[in-house]
């Protein structure tokens, strides 16, 4: 603890065990950060663990309120400190998608709790670590995996491109607000991506027009390492820089 | 005093007992406290989370059911979670107060604890049949989710309703590392944090494992506080030498700031940063080399946190406090009312030591100063009682 610059970056991801969160999990650690991954399924965390050894698995549900202190307290007992946490869980809300006015009120409901309420109290719980990062003259940094759906108005995706806009400006906001703490919140758009959600979303998209999650993963990576590291300055982007 | 019985951080009807260093008791506000805080001044907080640290369980060689609580460590570092010291009560919970919860079973060193998913050895008692040493024989990542899953906040009886584990986490809270809430903390939000930074003082932290206030038991209470490891990092070491240099004070937030501080202050008032574990205890005798002022609970006598606070006050002021936060219905315990208490102007270090200057105004290293306390509380040079090290002296005698 004490070489307090000389540290690996400490990463915390959610949703960590499949598509873009599996691919910053892998990206992250062998660019030489300490991750601690969550999720929902104790197998798939195991099976992630087995792959990595040197990442720290940790199961939760971030839409469950009761979930966010033990996940915190977990993140924190793992890596002994944290510079970054990705927001990236997400929920699509209804699949098949349906269109809003077919849209229980139960799966908007869960994607905002999956996707914009989660986010606010895991990040909430770990402030204080992150302020900490922030006094020690590192720069951390909440990425908040956002959507295009965010922006446009696609039918069918109501739950999840509201939920997500609504990440979008939240993240927005308090980074204004965490600028005198040091910290920064910025959502970012990986693009549409060949991953499980996707193809929940889009069962019969031609996967050879979608991104890879892996090259998604090295884009926020570098932010990541170029911001928290200070290796490119203070970083000042603000999402329309990285959106796709 | 009464107990305030509401888990809530930061009533708005708080209130703040403030002593200024001539020992005049004023009444404000709690939402007022940035007010009280100047321009020069280094306010330092721990930013502890605190673990879920009450564990339900059974004692295996006798079936009987216990409440381990856990109670001290050897070391912060997060690897290092296997060893614990720990308080033991028998059957019941919080809901009946400590002192009459019954013994656990006689614990012998070997016996095996099953707290829900955690297996944990009892290693030694310590002197006391409720105190042990002991040992989860789970992975460390084990312990960790089955503190975090099934650990419960430690608790009183004067606070009926069972705490959820962010009533007890700080605005700051950090490393999961507190036995109990740092709750001289609670008074911390995040605007509060700004508007200090707004009125020119400086704000930092540090990490403090703060052990349990009280076990019921008047023999063991006695050991209190037991050894608690802290970390300083090398920020707040170099926010301190510049308050001391611009002449503000230093302002804790707690006790347990108090404790790390002084463990780790040199003789000049600066603090060596990094990890070291607090062993002392603090009472009338102590002088303070570090700490100017504390923001605290209110706490009673008797307890080894109102020892503290005779360290920075005499008696009869304390006794004045006590008085007045008594009939003007202050209410105690970790979510009631604060006080701020700044050193006393009539303390004097016995001896004036001899020791560097702070760094950054050190010609060469063979710069160094008397230092003896000044009038209002802090360290100054003996020779001219500057605060600001701004003239130089010789000593032959270094």
């Amino acid at each position: 603890m004490s070489e307090e610059h000389q540290q690996a970056l400490r990463v915390a991801i959610t949703g960590g065990t499949s598509g873009l969160g599996l691919a910053l999990v892998r990206e992250l650690e062998e660019r030489g950060a300490v991750v601690a991954f969550i999720a929902r399924n104790r197998e798939g965390v195991e099976r992630v663990a087995r792959d990595r050894p040197g990442a720290f698995g940790i199961v939760g549900d971030v839409s469950r309120k009761e979930d966010t202190h033990p996940l915190a307290i977990q993140v924190l007992g793992a890596l002994g400190g944290l510079d970054v946490l990705v927001n990236n869980a997400s929920s699509l809300g209804p699949v098949p998608l349906v269109p809003l006015a077919d849209t229980d009120c139960e799966d908007v409901e869960l994607a905002l709790a999956t996707n914009l309420v989660g986010p606010f109290r895991l990040t909430k719980a770990l402030l204080g670590s992150l302020a900490a990062s922030a006094r020690e003259g590192r720069h951390p940094l909440v990425v908040n995996v956002s959507s295009d759906a965010a922006v446009t108005a696609y039918p069918g995706w109501g739950a999840y491109g509201a939920s997500k806009a609504a990440l979008h400006h939240l993240s927005r906001i308090w980074n204004e607000e965490l600028a005198s703490e040091g910290i920064q919140i910025i959502s970012v758009d990986p693009g549409d991506m060949d991953t499980p959600l996707h193809a929940r979303a889009v069962p019969d998209a031609d996967r050879s027009t979608l991104r890879r999650p892996e090259a998604a993963a090295r884009e926020i990576a570098d932010l990541i390492t170029g911001t928290v590291r200070g290796a490119t300055g203070p970083f000042v982007a603000r999402e329309s820089e990285v959106v796709q | 005093m009464i107990p305030a019985s509401i888990a809530r951080q930061r009533p708005p009807d708080g209130r703040l007992l403030v002593i200024d260093e001539q020992g005049v008791i004023t009444h404000r506000a709690r939402a007022d406290l940035a007010t009280l805080v100047r321009a020069d001044d280094l306010v330092i907080a721990n930013d502890a989370a605190t673990l879920p640290a009450s564990l339900a369980g059974v004692h295996l060689p006798t079936g009987g059911v216990v409440e381990v609580r856990l109670a001290g460590r050897d070391s912060l570092s997060p690897g290092e979670v296997t060893r614990f010291t720990a308080v033991v009560f028998g059957a019941g919970d919080f809901r009946t107060p400590t002192e009459h919860r019954p013994p656990p079973p006689a614990l012998h060193p070997g016996d095996r604890l099953q707290l829900g998913p955690l297996r944990a050895t009892v290693l030694a008692v310590l002197g006391h049949p409720r105190l042990i040493e002991v040992r989860f024989e789970n992975p460390v990542a084990e312990i960790w989710e089955g503190l975090a899953r099934h650990g419960r906040p430690i608790q009183y009886a004067y606070v009926p309703d069972p705490l959820a584990i962010w009533d007890t986490w700080t605005r700051i809270a950090s490393q999961p590392v507190a036995f109990e809430a740092p709750s001289a903390g609670f008074i911390l939000d995040w605007a509060l944090i700004d508007l200090l930074r707004a009125r020119g003082a400086a704000f930092a932290t540090l990490t403090h494992a703060a052990g349990i206030s009280s076990t019921g038991d008047a023999g063991l209470d006695r050991l209190l506080p037991l050894d608690e490891p802290y970390y300083i990092p090398a920020s707040t070491a170099r926010l301190i030498d510049a308050c001391r240099d611009r002449g503000g004070r230093v302002i804790a937030i707690g006790t347990t700031v108090v404790r790390a501080l002084e463990h780790a202050a040199r003789a000049d008032g600066s603090v060596r940063p990094g990890a070291g574990t607090a062993t002392q205890r603090i009472g009338p005798d102590t002088s303070l080399r570090c700490v100017d002022a504390i923001v605290s609970g209110t706490h009673e006598p008797g307890t080894s946190h109102y020892d503290l606070l005779a360290a920075f006050q005499d008696g009869d002021v304390l006794r004045r406090m006590e008085h007045d936060a008594d009939g003007c219905g202050y209410r105690t315990h970790e979510f009631g009312d604060s006080v701020f208490l700044t050193r006393s102007r009539m303390r004097r270090l016995k001896d004036p030591v001899l020791a560097l200057a702070p760094r950054s105004d050190r010609k060469s290293d063979g710069d160094r100063y008397a230092i003896a306390e000044d009038p209002y509380g802090g360290l100054c040079c003996v020779q001219c009682h500057s605060r600001t090290w701004a003239n130089r002296h010789e000593f032959p005698l270094l």
